[in-house]
């Protein structure tokens, strides 16, 4: 399994791997949203959790058919499901390596965006927490969006179509969480029930994605 | 006889052509009946005027789309845990109208609320998580068309649909905790004191009962179209290798 | 092929689909990783070790740190073959083995399966030439080739009784 992870990460890595994209976009969210919206401080600082975390899950998406889609092309999906390994471990390696590359790396970044975005002080620690619990849900839910639509052919769009709706509740608890924050609210209750969907999400889909490549390698 | 002679297409064409017209004929009755009542024979509201009456389409539209989602999840069960054909194929069917059901009550919504909270549309919980679900069923519907082997897609749109009831489920309780709202309370509960009047209850009533006969109708004629088409795919396939 | 392996697949009494593993057109290979990474995934994975002799066997050695991406179709092929070595599944079904491969290489993937064999493995191959294996047993399908093909029974759409879906 460490072997499975390792090479992921190598070719997320690795030319072309698409590493990087993610955060670019994310830096752009970041710049074209205060072109638009203008530069006063306060309209910024207002709508600065909103958009760091909208920004950090279109980032997310950009790079999730990537996750089955490439591994299906080139036949190594069919090899890992008679492999050794459950292809629920498959699964849930592959997104732990999809949030390791973006997730992780967008949690990292997001405090010196959220300078650009005028974030209140008290909001930077809400910030950071809210997507380090967040994001693997993303990455999690991604997946299963990705095994769903693996066979597809040009599937990226509707890969979009079937995982946004899905992150609705991740993105309500997360950004509330910085939001609370920055106005220097408790921040409990919206950071447990992200903590839990993001449990939920990690304990039990990959199941349904396992499930959903079986059928797709049928 | 059991439930389970009708996951035989035969025996359920043969039901379904006999349902038919009287469930097509009844929801007609209701509606004719359950509109004309609504719209001309009940008084205005004393605070809403005539716009009240637009609940004859509102409310019923709003409970089938919330319906025609249970009954996909129930058929998509039936489906993965029996492998009825029909049931994938019910639940195919079902979508489209579900989603049809959601745009009247979206629509039906902003046109009441227009004059009454002077906007078309309000992030409202009750009416964002509508908007929601009409993405659930937009991503369902898209899902169905993007593959091409039936069973493939129908296995895949069952994982779909229970995965994204969860998610709906949840999305409604964010969607709650995320703004308190300015839609009233439900209009139609067992609990009296929050219902509407009876003057406009009754004929509510029976507006609802021709909806949920109109979405069995529609479910059941699209359910029928399905099983022809595939029908005329497995005829075609002999017909090739004969 | 496929339906060869699915079945397998599904009659697990005994035989498990463990047991197996198989090489057809795609290879599983990641352009970008060279051929000794690709060769230690997979060996990783089935928790095998024998990368370097697999490299030997199949004339990959000077070849180990050159990225997958930069190799010829044959050398492809071979990397695709030494892959089989590294899993330790005792049954290989192998689909058009020998595409792409020069006279010399399925000479030399002759001898990995005679070997493969001789040490209790078995291999189902389907090929166009022949390998000049003494040892093996010949299937040949041509008289087998079906005159009118039968119709997969769909699930109670192909019901051509009368009136069937009135």
């Amino acid at each position: 399994m460490m072997a499975l992870l390792s090479r992921d990460l190598r070719l997320a890595f690795r030319a072309g791997g698409g590493f990087g994209l993610g955060l670019a976009f994310f830096l752009l969210v970041a710049v074209l949203v205060p072109l638009g919206v203008g530069p006063e401080a306060q309209t910024l600082a207002k709508i600065a959790p909103g958009i760091l975390w909208v920004g950090a899950l279109l980032a997310c998406l950009l790079s999730l058919d990537r996750i089955f889609a490439l591994d299906f092309e080139d036949g190594s999906l069919d090899l890992l499901a008679t492999a050794p390994i459950p292809l629920e471990a498959v699964v849930a390696i592959k997104a732990l390596a999809h949030w390791l590359v973006t997730g992780l790396a967008l949690t990292l970044v997001a405090p010196v965006l959220a300078v650009l975005m005028m974030l209140p002080a008290g909001g930077y620690v809400w910030l950071v927490a809210s997507l380090a619990l967040g994001t693997p849900a993303l990455s999690v839910i991604g997946a299963f969006g990705a095994a769903l639509t693996v066979g597809v052919k040009r599937g990226g769009l509707l890969l979009s179509l079937l995982v946004l709706p899905l992150y609705v509740p991740t993105l309500i608890f997360g950004a509330e969480v910085v939001k609370r924050g920055a106005m220097g609210m408790e921040v409990a209750t919206p950071l447990l029930l992200l903590a839990g969907i993001t449990a939920g999400s990690v304990a039990l889909l990959p199941f349904a994605s396992a499930a959903a490549i079986r059928v797709n390698l049928r | 006889m059991s439930i389970w002679e009708y996951a035989n297409p035969k025996k359920f064409m043969q039901t379904s052509a006999w349902a038919l017209p009287w469930l097509a004929g009844l929801s007609a009755a209701c509606l004719v009946v359950g509109l004309i009542w609504g719209y001309f024979f009940t008084p205005d509201d004393y605070k809403q005027g005539s716009t009240v009456k637009i609940i004859y389409l509102h409310v019923p539209s709003a409970m089938m789309a919330i319906n025609a989602w249970v009954m996909m999840l129930v058929t998509s069960l039936v489906w993965l845990i029996r492998r009825h054909h029909v049931s994938a194929l019910a639940a195919k069917a079902a979508a489209p109208v579900g989603l049809t059901f959601t745009a009247i009550a979206l629509v039906t919504g902003a046109f009441w609320g227009q004059p009454m909270w002077g906007t078309w549309w309000a992030w409202d919980p009750r009416l964002t998580s509508f908007l929601i679900l009409t993405l659930f069923y937009l991503g369902y519907i898209a899902l169905w068309q993007a593959i091409e082997d039936p069973d493939t897609a129908a296995d895949l749109t069952s994982v779909l649909c229970i995965v994204g009831s969860v998610f709906a489920l949840l999305s409604r309780y964010a969607v709650n905790f995320w703004n308190q709202g300015l839609h009233q309370g439900a209009s139609l509960s067992l609990d009296k004191e929050e219902n509407v009047a009876d003057v406009f209850w009754f004929p509510l009533l029976v507006c609802i009962a021709g909806f949920v006969l109109l979405f069995l109708t529609l479910v059941l004629v699209r359910t029928r179209t399905e099983i022809r088409a595939r029908r005329l795919q497995a005829l075609l396939s002999r017909e090739r290798l004969a | 092929m496929e339906l060869v392996v699915t079945d397998l697949a599904v009659q697990r009494g005994g035989l498990t689909v463990l047991s197996l593993t198989y090489a057809a057109h795609a290879d599983g290979l990641k352009a970008v990783l060279s051929v000794r990474e690709n060769l230690e995934f997979w060996a990783a994975i089935h928790g095998v070790g024998g990368v370097r002799e697999a490299m030997a066997r199949m004339n990959l050695a000077e070849l180990a740190d050159r990225r997958a991406a930069n190799l010829s179709a044959g050398q492809k092929r071979r990397l695709g073959l030494a892959r089989l070595l590294v899993t330790g599944r005792p049954i290989w079904v192998l689909d058009e083995p020998t595409v792409s491969l020069d006279v010399a290489s399925v000479a030399l993937f002759a001898g990995v399966v005679r070997d493969h064999l001789a040490s209790g493995g078995m291999a189902l191959l389907a090929t166009h030439i022949d390998l000049g294996l003494p040892e093996a047993r010949v299937l040949d399908l041509a008289p087998f080739k079906a005159a009118r093909p039968m119709v997969v029974a769909g699930g109670g759409f192909d019901d051509d009784s009368a009136g069937a879906f009135a």
